[in-house]
C-alpha cells in the first residue's frame, strides 16, 4: 500500500526543448522586439474593455493566443527557452500605478444577486446560504472561566475566593456573566455578587459592557452597572466599572493583571484591584474615596490551557473611612493570606 | 498512616473526575474525540476513467499516538488519487454516507461554477444519504487537488487529482510521486475554533518567554507587548496539536519512496492542510521547480521552497550517490515535520534533519518596509538585531508622541471598514514577491521565491488591465476575526466582488495582518505580477500574501458564475475571511 501513489511513467518522452514546442506557434514572435513598453500600448480608460477586445470563448483561449494583442508581449523565445536564471525579464512589468483604480463597469452588475438560485432553487440556495454564513462568520462561542477558585489561609482562618466569569456570543456581541466572592468557612459570605451584562466590542481590544449587579452578601443590593473590558497596552487584562445602587450609591472597580511567562507552562500573575466610591455607605463598611485596595502575586502551571493550579499571596487593605470602619467591627484593615488554587476554563 | 494516604488519593481522584466532567460538559459528543466508522486506511488508491464514484463515510485515524475521528473518501485517507486526461469529460457520483453534509470543491480545475463544490454559494451541501452528480469537461492539465468546503475537509475529506497532458509536458522523467501533505489532529474543527477564539495564542507553545533564547532585545519585547502582538505568532496551530501527514502517513509511519539511483523523480508536492504551510527540502538534492498549482514554469533550481496552504508545486530531482534521502515537510513554525524517505533498496534511511530553530516577525512583517518598493534592497537579517524602540522616525505622520502607530487607519482607502476587527494597518505594505517565506530569508541556500517563477507558455490574455482593484486582508488576532476591507462575509453577502465577463482586471491584495495569508480564487487562474515579462507572468490559483506586505495579480474574469474567493486557512475562512467574486452577466447555459 506505500506503493500506492508510485506512478512509474512508461516510455517517457524525449527532452522538449522549450523552443521546439511549436505548436503554440511562438516562432512568429521570436524576431519581436525584447523590451516592451507596456505603458505606450494603453488599451484605454476604466471600462472601456469591449466585447470585441473579449475573447468569444475561455476554452478557446489557449489555443488562439496568438492574436493581435500579442505585439506588444515582447518577449524572447531564445532567453526563455533555457530559462534557468530567467528571474529578471527583459519586459518590464506593467507599473501598477498606470493602472487606474475604477468602479466595475456596469454589465457586472447585471444579472441574479446569486448565480445558483436559478439552477438549484432559490428556497434551497437561501437556507443553503445562511448556514455558510452563520458558519463562515464567526458562529457564537460559549466560555466560561474561573480565573480565581481559591483557598486562603489566615491566622487559623481558612477561607475562599471565587472569581468567575463567562461569555456567549459571536466576534462583537456577547452576553457576559461575572460572579466573585470570598468568605471563611462557617460564616457567611462576606461579600458575594453576580453580574449580567451585554457586551459589545467598541475597538481592536476594548469592550464596552452595561448590565445589571446583584449582590448576595450582606444587605440586599441591585446595581445598575457599565464598564469597559479588554487588554491595555502591555498586554495588561483590565476591566474597569462603574455602579449605582438601588439605594442611590455610586462605586466603581478597576481590576488589572499581566501574564508574565516564566516558561511555556509556568506563569507569574501580578493583579491588583482598587475599589472606589462616591459616598460613605455605612451600611455597608464602605468609606467615600478609595475603599480598598488588593494586590496579588500568584504562580500557575498549566497543566492544559485549560486547567492550571496556581500558588500565591493576596493582600488586602481597608483605606481611610473604610479603614475606620472596619476596625470598629473589630476587623483588621490590612490582610495578608497564602493562596492556593486553581484557575479554569472551558 | 494508611487513611491519610487514602484521603489523598481520594481527593486527587476527585479533583481529577471534576476536572474531566468540567471539560466534557462544554463539548458535545462529538467533539471529545470518539470515533465512529472504520479506521482510515493511509495513503490513496487511483481513481481513473470518465464516471467515477466517491463515497464519504465518517471513520477514525490513527497516527502516531494520536487516534480520534476523521472523514474518509472511499475508505483512505488522503482519498482517491483522481487521475484524469485533459480533453476527457467527468462525471462523479458523490454518495454521503456520513453523518454530516458534504461536498468536493475541485481545486484548481476550470470547471462551470455550478460544479464548483461549495455549499452555500453553486450548491447546497449534500445532507447524509444524499447522493451529488458533477458533470464537466477536463480543460487544463497538471497536479491539483480536491476537498470538502465544509467542516468535513481538515478531517481528511481532501485528495490529490492529476491530469495528464495532451501535449507533452516540456521536461521529461522516469518516475513520478504524488506528496500529499496534510495536517490531523484527533480534535474536532469546531473545538479547534473554539479553542481560538477562547485564546487565540492556545495552540502556540513557541511563545516568548522569560526563559526563551530568541534573538530580541528587551525593547523589542516591550515594544511587541505594547502593540498587544506576538513576535511569534507564525502558525496558530502548530505540531503540538498536529501530526503533519505525507500521503496520510505520520513523521514515524515510515512512508517508503523507492528510486533506481540516477532516474529523475517528477515530484508532485500539494499541501491539502488546513492550516499549515511547510518548508520543503530534500537535503542533498537541488530541486528543479517545474510546475506552480498546476502550470508549467521555465524550470527553477532551488534547494529548499515554502509552500502555502493549497499551493502545488512539482519538482524534479536526480537522487544518486547515496542509499537514501529524506523528503523533509518542516512546518512554518518549526513545531513538526512530515517526512518520506526517498529509498534506493527497502529500509535505506537517510537521517532527518533535526527542527530548525522557530522564526520571530520583523518589522517588515509589521508592514514598516521604509519605502515601498525598496524591500528587495532590504536585509532582513540585518533587521532583527535592530532596537525597534527607535523606530519611530521615518514613519511619517500617524505617529503619537513617543511611539508608532501600528493603526494608522487614515492609510486606508474608504473601501476599508476598520472596526474592532482590525487590530493592525500595514504602515508601508510593500511587494514582497521576493520574499522566501517566514523564517527562510536566511537560510544558507537557495529558497525559491515568486520572483523566480515565469510561465511556460505565453499566458492566453495579454490585454493590459483596465483597472486596478485593492482588496485589504484584515484581522484581529486577539478576537480571531478575519475579514477582507474589514468586513466579514456576514457583512458582505450580498456585496460581493463584483468583474464583467472577459474584464481584466489588476488585483492588489494589501496584507494589514502580521500572518502570510494564502489567497484563492475558484474557478480561474490569475497572473501573479512579480516582475516576470507581462506575457509571461506565472499562473497560480492561490497566492501566499506576506505579512504586512501586498501581492498583486492579473485577472482575466472569463467564467460567469459566483465565486469563492478566500483564505484558505480553515479557521480564517471560518471566521470571516470569506467573500463571492461575481462574474457577470450570465452567459445562455452558464454552470451547465
Amino acid at each position: 500500500m506505500r506503493y500506492l501513489l508510485a506512478l512509474p511513467l512508461l516510455a517517457a518522452s524525449p527532452a522538449f526543448a522549450q523552443d521546439q514546442m511549436d505548436h503554440a506557434g511562438h516562432h512568429q514572435h521570436t524576431s519581436a522586439p525584447t523590451s516592451a513598453d507596456p505603458s505606450g500600448s494603453s488599451t484605454g480608460t476604466p471600462g472601456s474593455v469591449s466585447s470585441g477586445d473579449a475573447m468569444e470563448s475561455p476554452e478557446a483561449m489557449d489555443h488562439s493566443m496568438m492574436n493581435g494583442s500579442m505585439d506588444h508581449s515582447g518577449m524572447d523565445h531564445m532567453q526563455m527557452g533555457h530559462g534557468m536564471g530567467m528571474t529578471h525579464g527583459s519586459a518590464a512589468p506593467m507599473p501598477a500605478g498606470d493602472i487606474p483604480q475604477a468602479p466595475p463597469p456596469a454589465e457586472a452588475f447585471s444579472g441574479p444577486d446569486f448565480a445558483a438560485d436559478q439552477f438549484v432553487g432559490a428556497d434551497v440556495m437561501a437556507a443553503s446560504r445562511m448556514h455558510v454564513v452563520r458558519e463562515a462568520s464567526g458562529m457564537p462561542v460559549f466560555w466560561l472561566m474561573a480565573d480565581r477558585a481559591e483557598f486562603h489561609a489566615h491566622e487559623g482562618k481558612d477561607g475562599y475566593t471565587w472569581d468567575v466569569q463567562g461569555s456567549y456570543g459571536g466576534h462583537i456581541d456577547k452576553l457576559w456573566f461575572k460572579s466573585e466572592g470570598e468568605g471563611n468557612f462557617g460564616e457567611k459570605p462576606e461579600r458575594a455578587e453576580v453580574q449580567a451584562l451585554w457586551s459589545h466590542a467598541i475597538g481592536p481590544w476594548w469592550d464596552l459592557q452595561a448590565g445589571v449587579r446583584q449582590d448576595l452578601a450582606g444587605p440586599s443590593r441591585a446595581h445598575a452597572a457599565i464598564g469597559v473590558q479588554g487588554l491595555a497596552p502591555y498586554l495588561f487584562e483590565m476591566d474597569a466599572a462603574a455602579f449605582i445602587s438601588n439605594k442611590g450609591d455610586v462605586t466603581a472597580r478597576v481590576e488589572g493583571e499581566l501574564d508574565q511567562r516564566i516558561t511555556q507552562r509556568l506563569i507569574l500573575q501580578p493583579r491588583a484591584e482598587i475599589n472606589l466610591a462616591a459616598q460613605d455607605i455605612p451600611e455597608l463598611g464602605i468609606g467615600s474615596g478609595v475603599d480598598r485596595i488588593e494586590a496579588g502575586l500568584r504562580l500557575r502551571y498549566e497543566i492544559r490551557r485549560e486547567f492550571a493550579p496556581y500558588m500565591g499571596i493576596a493582600q488586602e487593605w481597608k483605606v481611610g473611612t473604610s479603614a475606620d470602619y472596619a476596625r470598629a467591627s473589630g476587623e483588621e484593615a490590612s490582610v495578608t493570606n497564602f493562596v492556593v488554587g486553581v484557575r479554569f476554563w472551558f | 498512616m494508611m487513611s491519610e494516604i487514602d484521603r489523598r488519593k481520594f481527593l486527587t481522584a476527585g479533583a481529577a473526575s471534576m476536572g474531566t466532567l468540567g471539560l466534557m460538559q462544554a463539548m458535545p459528543a462529538w467533539a471529545t474525540g470518539h470515533a465512529n466508522g472504520t479506521l482510515a486506511r493511509r495513503g490513496s488508491d487511483v481513481l481513473a476513467g470518465e464516471h467515477l464514484t466517491m463515497t464519504v463515510a465518517d471513520a477514525a485515524f490513527r497516527t502516531g499516538k494520536r487516534y480520534g475521528p476523521a472523514v474518509t473518501v472511499n475508505g483512505t485517507l488522503p482519498g482517491p488519487l483522481v487521475r484524469l486526461k485533459e480533453g476527457q469529460n467527468l462525471v462523479v457520483d458523490l454518495v454521503n454516507h456520513s453523518s454530516g453534509g458534504t461536498s468536493v470543491h475541485w481545486h484548481g480545475l476550470l470547471v462551470p461554477f455550478l460544479m464548483d463544490g461549495v455549499p452555500g454559494v453553486t450548491m447546497a451541501a449534500v445532507k447524509p444519504g444524499e447522493t451529488f452528480r458533477y458533470e464537466f469537461p477536463i480543460r487544463q492539465s497538471g497536479t491539483y487537488w480536491w476537498h470538502a468546503h465544509t467542516l468535513q475537509e481538515p478531517m481528511g475529506h481532501y485528495g490529490p487529482i492529476v491530469i495528464d497532458p495532451l501535449e507533452p509536458d516540456p521536461f521529461t522523467w522516469d518516475r513520478e510521486y504524488v506528496l500529499m501533505l496534510s495536517d490531523w489532529s484527533p480534535m474536532h474543527p469546531m473545538t479547534v475554533m473554539k479553542k481560538l477564539r477562547t485564546q487565540a495564542d492556545y495552540f502556540n507553545y513557541h511563545r516568548t518567554t522569560a526563559t526563551d533564547d530568541y534573538a530580541l532585545s528587551g525593547a523589542e519585547r516591550r515594544m511587541w507587548a505594547k502593540m498587544r502582538m506576538s513576535p511569534t505568532d507564525i502558525a496558530d496551530i502548530g505540531g503540538w496539536t498536529y501530526t503533519y501527514l505525507i500521503n496520510g502517513h505520520g513523521p514515524d509511519d515510515g512512508l517508503e519512496l523507492p528510486f533506481t539511483p540516477g532516474e529523475r523523480l517528477r515530484l508532485r508536492i500539494i499541501n491539502g492542510s488546513a492550516m499549515t504551510f511547510f518548508n520543503i527540502r530534500v537535503p542533498g538534492l537541488p530541486m528543479t521547480v517545474v510546475a506552480a498549482d498546476g502550470q508549467n514554469v521555465n524550470p527553477v533550481e532551488t534547494d529548499e521552497f515554502q509552500i502555502g496552504v493549497a499551493e502545488t508545486y512539482d519538482v524534479l530531482i536526480t537522487p544518486q550517490n547515496a542509499d537514501a534521502f529524506a523528503f523533509v515537510a518542516e512546518s512554518i513554525d518549526r513545531s513538526g515535520m512530515g517526512v518520506a524517505m526517498l529509498a534506493s533498496r527497502p529500509g535505506a534511511r537517510a537521517s532527518v534533519p533535526a527542527l530548525r530553530k522557530p522564526p520571530v516577525l520583523t518589522m517588515a512583517d509589521m508592514g514598516m518596509a521604509m519605502n515601498a518598493g525598496a524591500m528587495a534592497g532590504m536585509d532582513h537579517g540585518a533587521m532583527d538585531g535592530m532596537d525597534m524602540s527607535g523606530m519611530d522616525m521615518g514613519t511619517g505622520k500617524g505617529n503619537t508622541g513617543s511611539g508608532m502607530n501600528m493603526r494608522d487607519t487614515a492609510r486606508l482607502p474608504a473601501s476599508v471598514k476598520a472596526g474592532p476587527g482590525m487590530d493592525m494597518v500595514a504602515m508601508h505594505p510593500a511587494d514582497r514577491m521576493d520574499f522566501p517565506g517566514l523564517g527562510l530569508d536566511q537560510a544558507g541556500h537557495r529558497v525559491l521565491t515568486y520572483k523566480q517563477l515565469t510561465a511556460a507558455r505565453t499566458n492566453p490574455d495579454l490585454r493590459r488591465p483596465s483597472r486596478l482593484k485593492e482588496i485589504h486582508l484584515t484581522g484581529n488576532m486577539e478576537r480571531y476575526m478575519w475579514s477582507f476591507d474589514g468586513q466579514k462575509f456576514d457583512a458582505v453577502t450580498d456585496k460581493p466582488i463584483r468583474f464583467a465577463f472577459n474584464e481584466r482586471v489588476r488585483v492588489r491584495l494589501v496584507n494589514d495582518t502580521m500572518m502570510v495569508h494564502p489567497i484563492h480564487l475558484h474557478g480561474h487562474f490569475f497572473e501573479l505580477v512579480n516582475g516576470a515579462p507581462s506575457d509571461r507572468q506565472p499562473r497560480k490559483h492561490t497566492v501566499n500574501v506576506q505579512p504586512g506586505g501586498s501581492a498583486t495579480f492579473d485577472l482575466t474574469a472569463d467564467t460567469p458564475g459566483d465565486w469563492p474567493f478566500h483564505c484558505h486557512l480553515f479557521y480564517h475562512m471560518h471566521q470571516g475571511m470569506f467573500q463571492i467574486v461575481t462574474v457577470r452577466p450570465l452567459q445562455e447555459g452558464a454552470g451547465q
